[in-house]
């Protein structure tokens, strides 16, 4: 069974993969290995994750603004995220999404980090502003 | 978010890709922090200059960008100075890295003027809205010019910059220009004891809009070290010195609290962040007057300052001390892994996390007094 959360569309596009889910901030400059694709900071539960081709769910973008710059990075390295979901969005992770076209959904009718079970596939649909998740 | 015609017609692809992207972002941000419009700015300032901050990540980036900005734009230090790295002892492929940064920047139509005081160059008139990244310009411009501009991050100030205008929420609406918490401080201060007292400050009241009464009015470069030191330190971006209400909200301040003066031995002693003014390096000339340096002493400005402060910079350097342009000890990797002394207490907050230095705060003339004792 699949169901469908809408939400706000930041970055336009439709990605899917399996889901990583976090409660935690993420920052990207110093957080991420751009190369990688792989959680490095010391301090987050999900270090040594990998988020390439995933659907990346936290709650929002903290620390550097060159963070934006290592989303592109990790686009033009094919180790970016298929899609992001925020449970609101701020201006890193927006413009990193933006600029590197990875689809960015934030403002869901239900919380992304409550509903959506790590690993499960899902989809996100930023041309008509939705989630699909398993039920 | 309403856009007009013309915006509609950017964002539809009708300006080119790079335009497209620029008002693609505008409109997130704007959508984000509920923006009900776009407003033309008259200038834009980008961080993420120095090869040591954005790396090969930026560098990528501004490499396949193209167009050319349509406002007045500058930029933020790089790694270093445009001549004198090799006297800074930086390598050559960072002088590569960082050069080719800065010719893309000026691909685009970018002044490369690398400082971040900005407002030197080229002051903005009172009521002007702006898109500015550095935070401590961002502070002097809301605070001390009366300019309005949000904090803006490096690729959100070029996206600006691209466009001409910038989504009207934050500070550059009136209803949030208005201060949340009275600080009174009732004992005199001078010089660097601002710059000390901004970083007390920002740490209490983070991103609030502090009010100030002081015991007499701070002068500008006073007023620019408290403003960047509460910048670094908390993310403040506004703060009001002017006689008018004072919010209820009181954070007291006593002496003591301000009093983060450290002994310690420096191996370097690093003056002038923000880059230092023509009046802040005349102070330094006068102090060091007939005295010799005993361990290295770096003095950053930006080079339109240092253009037209070459005599009092003879004086500065005939002491052994130098000065440097385009560049600071927070951006360049030339001061890392040191035990370094500063006058600022901006500087004090990022030497730990950016500059790995055991960083420690003095007033300007233990500075150079610490920098002339073997």
């Amino acid at each position: 069974m699949l169901k469908r959360i809408k939400g706000r569309i930041i970055a336009k596009g439709i990605g899917e993969g399996p889901a990583v889910v976090t409660r935690q901030p993420l920052s990207f400059l110093g957080g991420i290995d751009p190369k990688q694709g792989v959680i490095m900071d010391p301090h987050h539960e999900l270090r040594g994750t990998s988020i390439a081709g995933t659907v990346l769910a936290f709650p929002q973008g903290k620390g550097s603004t060159v963070g934006s710059y290592v989303l592109y990075q990790l686009k033009r390295n094919n180790k970016a995220p298929a899609a992001i979901i925020n449970a609101l969005s701020e201006t890193i992770v927006a413009v990193g999404a933006i600029i590197s076209n990875i689809p960015l959904i934030d403002k869901l009718e239900v919380d992304p980090i409550a509903a959506i079970k790590p690993g499960s596939h899902v989809l996100v649909n930023c041309v008509e502003g939705f989630v699909e998740v398993e039920k | 978010m309403h856009l007009t015609r013309d915006e509609e017609d950017i964002l539809a692809g009708e300006s080119g890709a790079v335009k497209q992207k620029a008002m693609e972002i505008l409109v997130a941000l704007g959508d984000i922090y509920n923006a009900e419009r776009l407003i033309p700015i008259e200038s834009a300032q980008i961080a993420g200059v120095s090869y040591k901050t954005i790396g090969e990540a930026g560098l990528e980036y501004l490499t396949d960008l193209s167009g050319k900005v349509v406002v007045p734009t500058m930029l933020n230090p790089m790694g270093m100075d445009r001549y004198k790295w090799r006297q800074m002892g930086i390598d050559e492929t960072f002088v590569e890295r960082q050069l080719a940064i800065i010719r893309r920047y000026e691909l685009l139509g970018i002044d490369a003027q690398c400082t971040c005081t900005p407002y030197y160059v080229n002051a903005p008139r009172a009521g002007a809205h702006l898109s500015w990244a550095e935070s401590s310009a961002v502070s002097y411009a809301n605070s001390v010019l009366g300019a309005r501009t949000n904090r803006e991050g490096g690729p959100s100030a070029l996206a600006a910059a691209l466009v001409g205008k910038t989504p009207d929420y934050g500070y550059h609406r009136d209803e949030n220009r208005v201060p949340d918490i009275s600080v009174r401080i009732d004992f005199p201060l001078a010089g660097s004891d601002f710059g000390a007292l901004g970083y007390v400050v920002g740490k209490m009241v983070k991103s609030q809009v502090p009010q100030f009464s002081f015991v007499a009015p701070p002068n500008a470069d006073e007023l620019k070290a408290l403003g960047a030191a509460m910048a670094a330190s908390g993310s403040v971006a506004l703060f009001f010195t002017s006689e008018r209400a004072m919010p209820r909200e009181i954070l007291e301040v006593d002496r003591s609290d301000v009093d983060i003066y450290s002994s310690s031995e420096p191996d370097v002693v690093v003056l002038g962040c923000p880059h230092c003014s023509r009046s802040e390096l005349a102070g330094i000339a006068r102090l060091l007057e007939g005295r010799t340096v005993a361990r290295p002493l770096w003095i950053c400005t930006s080079r339109f300052v240092a253009d037209r402060s070459s005599s009092v910079i003879s004086r500065i350097e005939a002491s052994g001390a130098s000065v440097i342009c385009d560049t600071c000890m927070i951006v360049s990797p030339a001061f890392e892994k040191r035990r370094m002394m500063v006058n600022s207490g901006k500087a004090l907050e990022y030497g730990p996390s950016l500059c790995n230095s055991h960083t420690f705060i003095g007033t300007t003339a233990n500075c150079i007094t610490a920098a002339c004792t073997a």
